[in-house]
């Protein structure tokens, strides 16, 4: 087999983030503890620059190009998702930023571990091979369980981050097998390769690997039956360590989700068209029933984000038989990740003082200490119960249409109505922060808020609400990326 | 020169942006600059829809002041506004009790005002998108979207309660209108477009039908709200404030009455015909038996919530009554009374609770724990003799004293009615009966005999800022009653091009279209 230089111009933003990385880790060890600042603000441009970067790549290449023997793909499904994830990415670092500042939590290597978490989510969005998926997937994970694990004075941390570790790489192990029979049954492990063997060979060792490779896919979703990690890993990781968990992984896990279902088995939707629906129904009731018991705002919106992925899985299946399916799915969760980092980087504000401020108690009379917070929290909430004139509803209404289109009308109102139960979770945290009255101690606290924290979380809340009034842009981004 | 103004877009994003300027005023210290501009914004909507109505020609029934822009593409969501004749007499009712509201909570609301005011601005802009929506999804946004303001203002300015009763409003409305927007995307599906004028006169078949017919019906039927999902209302209205209940009773419960008239009628009448018998027995429901449960209620503002329930199962009786009447008497004439009749008493109802709901939170007010039990005060009249004259027309108006704007709407229903079913109408007309017994006995109670107690005693007559909402609605109460003939003429001809769509073909075909004035 000729050996053929690869072109490696497509893939610069990966380059770039690792030889910023490399570059940023060496400067680290060379600077002394006062600067530390320094780490953050290469990080940062890193991922400006980075963007800057692909930016371009959406009109550059309109067809797809595949490199690096087949391993990598630009088309603009990838650059999409690559661009949300720079986005989200550079939001998480600016929440984390004070958080870290005020504990005694590694400041530069947290952003480095973030970094290398952001080159394996790139690697996964551009991944065109079965092992180039693995690979950026166990990267990510490996940062994400360090991470998690960087919080040392806290037991709950700690422990969150074994059970992150021990049940990831238990997922990960059955991607893997799952993709090793994939490989006996197709000899390829190429997604385009895959699809075309599977089309004439179906059979049930096929349906097998499916399995498997399902299960470790909806493992880092967070959705059930793989969903007790959840819960115990968000409440657990310091905040701003859970608002990257759930934000810029969603999307990259996303990316994955449509090459290997849509484009590696798109002669198997039938199986994991069934799989998936039992699977999402049961997310969204399993997640909005089992917030309403939680007293805990973290792990609050660790069941429900279980519930909001089940949301994003019935755009998947619709997709096959809908023409706009896959978008709306996309959409959907690009809106959610934007509006739960906005609802984490809000318990980070809260928690500045050095105390976790997570319970839903610590929230009681929130507008008469801070309105302008308690109004944001207001809005990323409403967004995330898909009350209208908020994006969530406009996510909301693109899921519908597409499964209404695939004669999915019950699976809609059955979403539907169990969107309706997880209402009352959202609204029972409004009604603490506006119409109770806070407690002495809570009015003796003032809630101070750095300028670049304030104004990222005013970008994010009033985005909630200015894209559910102006929302033609980005669903037509979708559209052109996956649709 | 006014009319040539994007009217409607004004109307209904004026108040939003009064809003924000409202919340820059800060906190309470600034509180009479939110009061300021919020009393100016509601003031120009008001006069706005002076050149609205006399911009609108009567003679036609299509929309007018249209504005039809793509807003969203990917799902051909159109922004679309647009008035016909019931749907202008909505949106002036909506900018009038708007203003009225704004008066009342600059007197009666002391914390949080300009939170308070924005609210309510909001709440005024969307409840007018709702009205002069034509697109079906902009509808739903500005249907589902003012449950927002109406929970915060409910639970933050409300009474003890505030928190249970603003949870069961927002859950139960926001349950009942899921199923309608499956339903519209289900239509959506099958037309290609959101537009709602797209969705009369298909021809569906009488299962689709059915089940459309059955999730308009929850979503309409909670707000309206029909028995039995009507027990958000009592909590809602007893809990929320002054203002908040003004705009529940005056303008909220419309939109489910309206929504009878924009949706299910046209769009499923083969539906409507074979099941108004549902709808007619489910209004007569809510007059007889929740008048009844009105007579003994001890807490005077759960009182006019039922009697809020009971006057619009009139409106709701008025609209399906008319399949009823086109069966039997076959002539569209009769029909059209009883349509005109349902939007009337719609109208009639707002002004006489609203005042209502006004009157007796000015009193809870000055009560020393704002108590609403009717047990608490009595002879308020030898203190507060100006207010008692005041609330004596209303709760005459309630009643349906001739003369006064509840008469006219129940005596158009009632006769109707009696035109093609005797019981129907007997039914309806007992509600003449029980309102005067739970209304009046009220007022005997809380306002006749000698002064109940000290609180009672050191009562101050009410304010020229509260008397200005006072004169305000007692004129629109006598110009309602006395000669209601402009309103009947704005909505004639919609009224005749609503009756031919949402009578089913095979109905129309024996029916003499012959109607009054002709066309």
């Amino acid at each position: 087999m000729a050996f053929s230089l690869p072109e490696f111009s497509v893939a610069l933003p990966e380059i770039f983030l690792l030889c910023m990385a490399c570059f940023i880790l060496i400067v680290d060890v060379c600077i002394a503890e006062r600067y530390r600042i320094v780490t953050y603000i290469l990080v940062q441009a890193t991922l400006v620059a980075t963007f800057i970067l692909t930016l371009p790549q959406f009109k550059e290449y309109p067809q797809p190009i595949i490199t690096f023997s087949g391993n990598y793909i630009v088309d603009k499904m990838a650059v999409l998702s690559k661009l949300f994830i720079y986005l989200f990415s550079f939001f998480a670092f600016i929440y984390a930023r004070d958080y870290l500042r005020t504990r005694q939590i590694a400041r530069s290597e947290y952003y480095l571990l973030g970094l290398l978490a952001v080159i394996g989510m790139s690697v996964m969005a551009s991944a065109f091979t079965f092992l180039s998926i693995y690979l950026g997937l166990e990267l990510l994970s490996l940062a994400l369980y360090a991470m998690v694990a960087m919080h040392k004075d806290s037991s709950l941390a700690i422990e969150a981050a074994m059970k992150y570790f021990v049940l990831g790489s238990l997922a990960s192990g059955m991607l893997l097998y799952g993709i090793s029979i994939l490989y006996g049954v197709t000899g390829s492990i190429q997604i385009d390769t895959v699809a075309k063997v599977l089309q004439t060979h179906e059979n049930t060792a096929a349906v097998m690997a499916l399995i498997f490779v399902l299960s470790g896919l909806i493992f880092k979703f967070g959705a059930v039956p793989f969903h007790m990690w959840v819960p115990d890993v968000y409440q657990g990781a310091s905040t701003p360590t859970t608002l990257f968990i759930a934000s810029a992984p969603k999307v990259a896990a996303f990316a994955i989700t449509v090459r290997i279902l849509v484009q590696a088995m798109p002669s198997l939707q039938i199986n994991w068209e069934h799989i998936l629906i039992v699977i999402s129904l049961l997310s969204m009731f399993f997640g909005n029933v089992l917030a309403i018991a939680q007293t805990n705002l973290k792990r609050m919106l660790a069941y429900s984000s279980i519930a909001h992925i089940g949301y994003t899985l019935l755009g998947i299946i619709a997709g096959p038989n809908s023409t706009q399916g896959y978008s709306a799915a996309m959409f959907y969760i690009s809106t959610y990740v934007l509006v739960a980092a906005g609802a984490f980087a809000i318990i980070a504000i809260m928690s500045r003082g050095g105390q976790e401020f997570d319970q839903l108690e610590d929230y009681r009379g929130l507008n008469a200490r801070n309105p302008w917070l308690a109004f944001m929290m207001l809005l990323l909430l409403f967004s995330m119960a898909g009350v209208p004139p908020t994006v969530g509803f406009i996510a909301k209404l693109g899921l519908l249409e597409a499964l209404v289109e695939a004669h999915y009308v019950w699976i809609a109102a059955l979403a539907l109505i169990f969107a309706i139960i997880g209402a009352y979770y959202y609204l029972r945290v409004v009604m603490l922060m506006y119409f109770e009255e806070p407690t002495e101690e809570a009015m003796k606290q003032p809630i101070i808020i750095p300028t670049d924290i304030l104004v990222a979380v005013t970008i994010n809340g009033t985005a909630a609400l200015f894209l559910g009034l102006i929302p033609s842009f980005f669903i037509d981004l979708c559209r052109i990326s996956v649709g | 020169m006014l009319t040539h103004l994007p009217l409607l877009t004004i109307l209904i994003w004026l108040p939003m942006i009064g809003a924000i300027l409202v919340i820059c005023t800060g906190d309470d210290r600034n509180a009479n600059y939110a009061r300021a501009i919020a009393v100016t914004v509601a003031l120009i909507n008001f006069l706005l829809c002076i050149p609205l109505y006399l911009g609108f020609d009567p003679t036609r029934y299509d929309m007018q002041f249209t504005v039809d822009y793509l807003w969203i593409p990917a799902y051909q969501i159109h922004y679309a506004i647009g008035v016909d004749g019931i749907s202008l007499l909505m949106v002036m009712l909506t900018n009038f009790t708007g203003l009225l509201v704004v008066i009342a909570g600059c007197h009666s609301i002391k914390r949080r005002v300009a939170q308070y005011m924005a609210a309510f601005l909001v709440l005024q802009g969307m409840i007018v998108g709702v009205f002069a929506a034509m697109d079906a999804i902009l509808f739903y946004v500005f249907w589902e979207g003012m449950l927002i303001p109406m929970y915060l203002s409910i639970g933050i300015w409300g009474g003890s309660n505030r928190s249970y009763a603003s949870i069961k409003f927002f859950l139960f409305t926001f349950l009942g209108s899921i199923l309608m927007l499956v339903a519209l995307i289900y239509l959506y599906n099958l037309t290609g477009s959101f537009l709602i004028q797209n969705y009369y006169g298909l021809a569906l078949d009488l299962t689709t039908q059915k089940w459309l017919f059955f999730a308009f019906l929850l979503a309409f039927a909670v707000k309206v709200p029909m028995w039995p999902v009507h027990t958000w209302l009592p909590d809602a209205h007893t809990e929320a404030p002054a203002g908040g209940s003004v705009v529940l009773a005056a303008l909220m419960l419309k939109l489910g009455v309206y929504g009878f008239l924009r949706f299910s009628m046209p769009i499923t009448p083969l539906a409507c015909e074979q099941l108004a018998w549902i709808m007619i027995i489910l209004s007569l429901v809510a007059i007889v038996y929740i008048g009844l449960i009105a007579i003994m209620q001890t807490d005077m503002k759960k009182l006019i919530a039922y009697s809020s329930i009971a006057h619009m199962g009139f409106a709701t009786l008025g609209c399906f009554m008319v399949y009823d009447i086109i069966r039997h008497k076959h002539l569209l004439q009769d029909a059209y009374m009883s349509l005109e009749g349902a939007v009337i008493q719609m109208i009639a109802h707002a002004f006489g609770s609203g005042a209502m709901f006004l009157g007796v939170g000015l009193l809870a007010d000055r009560f020393y724990n704002h108590s609403r039990l009717i047990k608490d005060y009595g002879g308020v009249a030898n203190t507060m003799p100006i207010f008692a004259a005041f609330f004596m027309l209303f709760a005459m108006s309630n009643v349906g004293l001739p003369g006064t704007a509840g008469f006219v709407g129940e005596f158009m229903v009632v006769m109707s009615a009696f035109q093609s079913h005797f019981w129907v109408a007997f039914f309806a007309a007992t509600t003449l009966v029980l309102s005067a017994s739970y209304t009046l006995w009220m007022y005997k109670r809380v306002f006749f005999g000698p002064v109940g107690n000290q609180y009672v005693a050191g009562f101050k007559d009410i304010t020229w800022v509260e008397k200005t909402n006072f004169i305000l609605l007692a004129a629109g109460v006598f110009f309602l009653g006395l000669y209601p003939q402009p309103l009947i003429n704005v909505l004639h001809v919609t009224i005749g091009h609503l009756l031919i769509t949402s009578i089913p073909a095979d109905l129309a075909l024996n029916t003499t279209t012959k109607m009054l004035g002709g066309i």
